[in-house]
């Protein structure tokens, strides 16, 4: 009996097909089986947020979804977000504004941003703390973080 | 956000400005490569069977099962480890005993704290490994466990270490076995004058919970066996020398025979100093003849790395009426974890250390218990002894009727003033934070509405020197390739990067700054003592001015005058007929002899300390205990700031460090000395909704001992909040706290005390 399933399903907007246990998480198979590795684990129990995906169109931590699950989904990663050579402008305004210092909570930060973005083009201050509020930052204190996601609805909104 | 000194910095052309990080697009677009990043052919996952008592003898450990599992291909246990003698081995900041490292790496005899390694694995993938940790069968003997400081340091207080001998000042009444591993004693003038003379004397204990660096990315190291005999390493790691001399020394090769590769760190703020996981990912390589990666989860994290002391501080000082201090008394006890640690050194010498005392006297015990074996944590020590030291600070100026910032202001240590440990202060800029926290808005501004306080703080970090190497390769472009050691964790390239280019007058962009492995660059110590923007941007100062030299011979020779004739200024070349920039120059390099290399190895003197004045308002729910923080503002002397953005991130992620630890961070210890909060979710670090804007203000006081000026900025942001925000509490509902963290049960608690004694 075969021991892995095969998924098929669309990343970054590409059609993608895998193999996978039915153990594996989704942030496994796009760290270890699909060499995408910007979604980070920091605790692989959801706690954290460095792995957060957008899944047919809702932030999620890949750590807590099943690769079996995104079946037929749509999944975009930090990999997903620059257009060619060109970065995003959540991407450019964390560069501008110093948004990041180690790092490893970026790829997680960026992408629950821009589920937030996508859903309110301008959101408050207060918005935009409490929709990142699953994603931990342990070198910045979330200013910088906080600021450069209003400058890039500013930018996005040009 | 401008510094408060911003027209001395003006005559620069590059620092004091905000270039984009060198490494920021690898890091936005997800393509860094992290330590857990690192693929390789043939790669196998390890790992770390770990112990769920936190003190037990081992009577066997049988592998024999996990072995045989299919898809595992090594397993060891400190069998596979020859042991260590009692040996110091040094590590840059600090040094480590070899036989303890040996033991904390994979228990030998005993296991000291739940979640100390015993076994591990390597398999074809990690849900193998993880089912043949379950194979391993570790028969145990539990013992009685002591997870208090004050506990631990009693004469029944079960023994963790039977050999261990108390290092520094005799005690006075050691008999046989113990657990003090380190005992201190600074002294400055005569205590029983000083408080003879004094009109108010103050006296209380202090308090603290163990707290985690809680560094978003785990412990995770890929090592390689090699058949020639070699060891490659890719480590997130603070220090890849460090990492490569205690692996190599643990494994018994020589340096030469470890490569270790630092991979992008996801934060550190000194957790990844010492090694766990490097010599048992080597040891599964060996076995297994394949590349292995061993990666710690986040329950691994808590319980068998970091964290910092645990503490009982006791803080007595007394002042005359006019509010002069007089005299100051602490004794402290620190968790030293399962092995010698040390953090009570800086923690004995930063506990007076803003403040001018005539005479004072400081005792400090470094104490063996069952966790954890303590790690250096954003000016280890110093947290943990300001919370102490400026409550009753506090208390004095309250009962003394004066100003916190003005009692500070009188007492302030300057230049001149001697620690009680000793040294006097060069050039510091303590009273310039006073004063600009005290004209700040926020200090004058009007705090309405019930449950409200603002309170204040100040925090002092020695920072560290150390040794640093670079080389810098000009190409023929203009540009300036700079090669280094030193891990980057906060944007260190770039700030770095910026001294190269101020000294050569080029931009910080026509720099390339590369981290490199241990084969590949000079000898370079961690990056952790707030040193590296300053001790490595020394060497790369002074490696620009090598490269000027060398360039300036290059023009003579073109120019056909003597080398004393060319002059260098800002990114020109002359002499009396000639001008070339440094790129035109550059670009003629090659048909002028060849390619120019700029080196430095520096062993950095001239430290300047570093300290940092707080203002916090805080809001506290009497229902709940819960404590808000609704304004901060966090001044601190940055000497010559290099990259402002940076620097004030340094100072806002210290400060929301400090706020976890006044507030909510701690380890939760059942009576079996187990840890009950292992998770992120469970443990509870600061999000995006628990806190404000932390505003950073930026006193420029130089260091004179350095090319730039720069002192250091990491380490003095997490100091001062636990006090302010304790002192704001108290200007809030009237109650002091004497216990971190001040979590909403202890402050409901301590509400409903001071409810029953009324």
């Amino acid at each position: 009996m075969a021991t892995k399933t095969p998924v098929s399903t669309t990343i970054n907007g590409e059609p993608v097909e895998f193999l996978c246990e039915p153990r594996q998480s989704l942030l496994e198979v796009l760290r270890d089986t699909l060499h995408l590795t910007g979604a980070k684990e920091g605790c692989n129990n959801g706690n954290c947020g460095a792995c957060t995906v957008i899944l047919n169109g809702v932030a999620v931590d890949s750590c807590l979804v099943l690769g079996v699950e995104v079946e037929g989904a749509e999944v975009t990663t930090v990999e997903g977000l620059a257009c060619r050579n060109e970065l995003h402008p959540i991407q450019q305004c964390f560069l501008e504004d110093a948004a990041l210092q180690c790092g490893i909570c970026t790829p997680g930060f960026l992408v629950a941003a821009k589920a937030l973005l996508d859903k309110i083009p301008n959101p408050t201050e207060e918005q935009i703390r409490f929709h990142l509020a699953g994603n931990i930052c342990r070198c910045t204190g979330y200013d910088k973080i906080v600021k450069a996601v209003q400058h890039a609805a500013q930018e996005m909104a040009k | 956000m401008a510094t408060a000194n911003e027209t001395k910095t003006s005559s620069y052309r590059v620092i004091g400005t905000r270039p984009i990080r060198h490494d920021g697009v690898d890091k936005v677009t997800g393509r860094a490569v992290y330590g857990n990043d690192v693929q390789l052919p043939g790669l196998l996952y390890g790992r770390v069977l770990r112990s769920p008592h936190a003190h037990a003898r081992i009577r066997s450990i049988d592998t024999t099962k996990a072995e045989k599992l299919p898809g595992v291909f090594a397993v060891i246990s400190s069998a596979d480890i020859d042991p260590h003698e009692s040996k110091m081995a040094e590590l840059g900041e600090g040094s480590v005993n070899l036989q303890y490292l040996c033991e904390n790496v994979l228990a030998r005899k005993k296991v000291l704290y739940k979640g100390h390694a015993v076994a591990a694995v390597a398999a074809v993938n990690a849900h193998v490994a993880e089912e043949a940790l379950k194979l391993i069968e570790v028969d145990y003997d539990p013992l009685h466990a002591v997870t208090w400081v004050l506990d631990a340091m009693k004469d029944d207080a079960p023994i963790l270490i039977d050999d261990l001998k108390t290092e520094g000042a005799p005690l006075p009444h050691s008999k046989g076995p113990t657990n003090i591993a380190q005992h201190i004693v600074f002294s400055k003038g005569d205590i029983e004058k000083g408080f003879a003379e004094a009109d108010v004397i103050i006296e209380r204990e202090f308090k603290s919970a163990t707290v985690h660096q809680g560094y978003i990315e785990p412990h995770v190291a890929t090592a390689l066996w090699s058949p020639d005999g070699h060891l490659s390493i890719w480590a997130s790691t603070q220090g890849s020398f460090t990492c490569r001399q205690q692996t190599a020394e643990l494994l018994a090769l020589p340096v030469s025979k470890v490569t270790v590769t630092p991979c992008e760190i996801g934060g550190g703020f000194g957790g990844k100093i010492r090694v766990y996981i490097e010599p048992i990912a080597a040891l599964l390589s060996k076995k297994s003849g394949r590349p292995v990666k061993v990666l710690m989860n986040r329950a691994d994290v808590f319980e068998s790395t970091g964290p910092t002391p645990g503490s009982f501080i006791r803080v007595k000082l007394g002042a005359k009426r006019d509010g002069r201090l007089v005299a100051g008394d602490a004794w402290m006890a620190y968790d030293a974890g399962a092995y010698p640690a040390g953090i009570i050194g800086p923690g004995c010498v930063c506990v007076f250390s803003c403040y001018d005392l005539p005479n004072a006297r400081v005792e400090g015990f470094d104490v063996v218990l069952n966790k954890p074996q303590t790690a250096a944590y954003r000016a280890p020590g110093s947290t943990n002894a300001a919370f102490a030291c400026e409550t009753v600070i506090e208390e004095l100026a309250e009962k003394l009727g004066i100003d916190p910032i003005e009692f500070r202001l009188k007492n302030a240590a300057k230049e001149g003033t001697r620690r009680p440990d000793g040294p006097a202060y060069p050039v510091i800029g303590l009273v310039e934070t006073l004063k600009t926290a005290k004209a700040h808005p926020h200090y004058s501004a009007t705090l309405e509405g019930p449950n409200r306080g603002r309170g204040v703080g100040c925090g002092f970090w020695m920072n560290a020197g150390l040794k640093s190497s670079v080389t810098a390769h000009v190409n023929g472009d203009g540009t300036v390739t700079l090669v280094e050691g030193s891990t980057d964790i906060g944007g260190t390239r770039t700030s770095i990067a910026m001294q190269l280019a101020e000294t050569l007058g080029i931009t910080a962009e026509e720099v390339v700054p590369r981290v490199v492995d241990t084969d590949s660059v000079g000898y370079t110590d961690v990056t952790g003592g707030s040193r590296t923007t300053f001790a490595t941007g020394w060497a790369a100062h002074d490696a620009a001015i090598d490269i000027v030299k060398q360039m300036s011979a290059r023009a003579a020779e073109f120019w056909k005058c003597s080398p004393d004739e060319v002059t260098f200024d800002r990114g020109l070349f002359s002499s009396k007929s000639h001008a070339l920039t440094f790129k035109e120059l550059a670009g003629k390099i090659q048909e002028t002899g060849g390619t120019i290399t700029g080196r430095a190895s520096v062993e950095a003197k001239g430290v300047g300390a570093t300290f940092g004045t707080h203002i916090v308002d805080v809001e506290v729910d009497p229902e709940t205990g819960k404590v808000k923080i609704l304004r901060y503002t966090a001044v601190q002397d940055c000497g010559r700031v290099i990259h402002p953005s940076y620097a004030e991130g340094q100072i806002q992620g210290g400060v929301v460090q400090g706020i976890g630890w006044a507030l909510n961070e701690e380890y939760v210890y059942d009576a079996d000395g187990r840890m009950r909060n292992a998770s992120m979710l469970d443990y509870r670090m600061p999000t995006a909704v628990d806190v404000p804007t932390i505003e950073p203000v930026m006193v420029e006081v130089p260091n004179p001992r350095h090319p730039y000026g720069v002192r250091g900025v990491g380490e003095v942001p997490i100091c001062p909040p636990p006090a302010a925000i304790g002192a704001a509490i108290y200007n809030a509902i009237g109650i002091r706290m004497y216990e971190l963290p001040m979590s909403p049960p202890k402050v409901c608690q301590a509400i409903i005390n001071e409810a029953s004694a009324k």
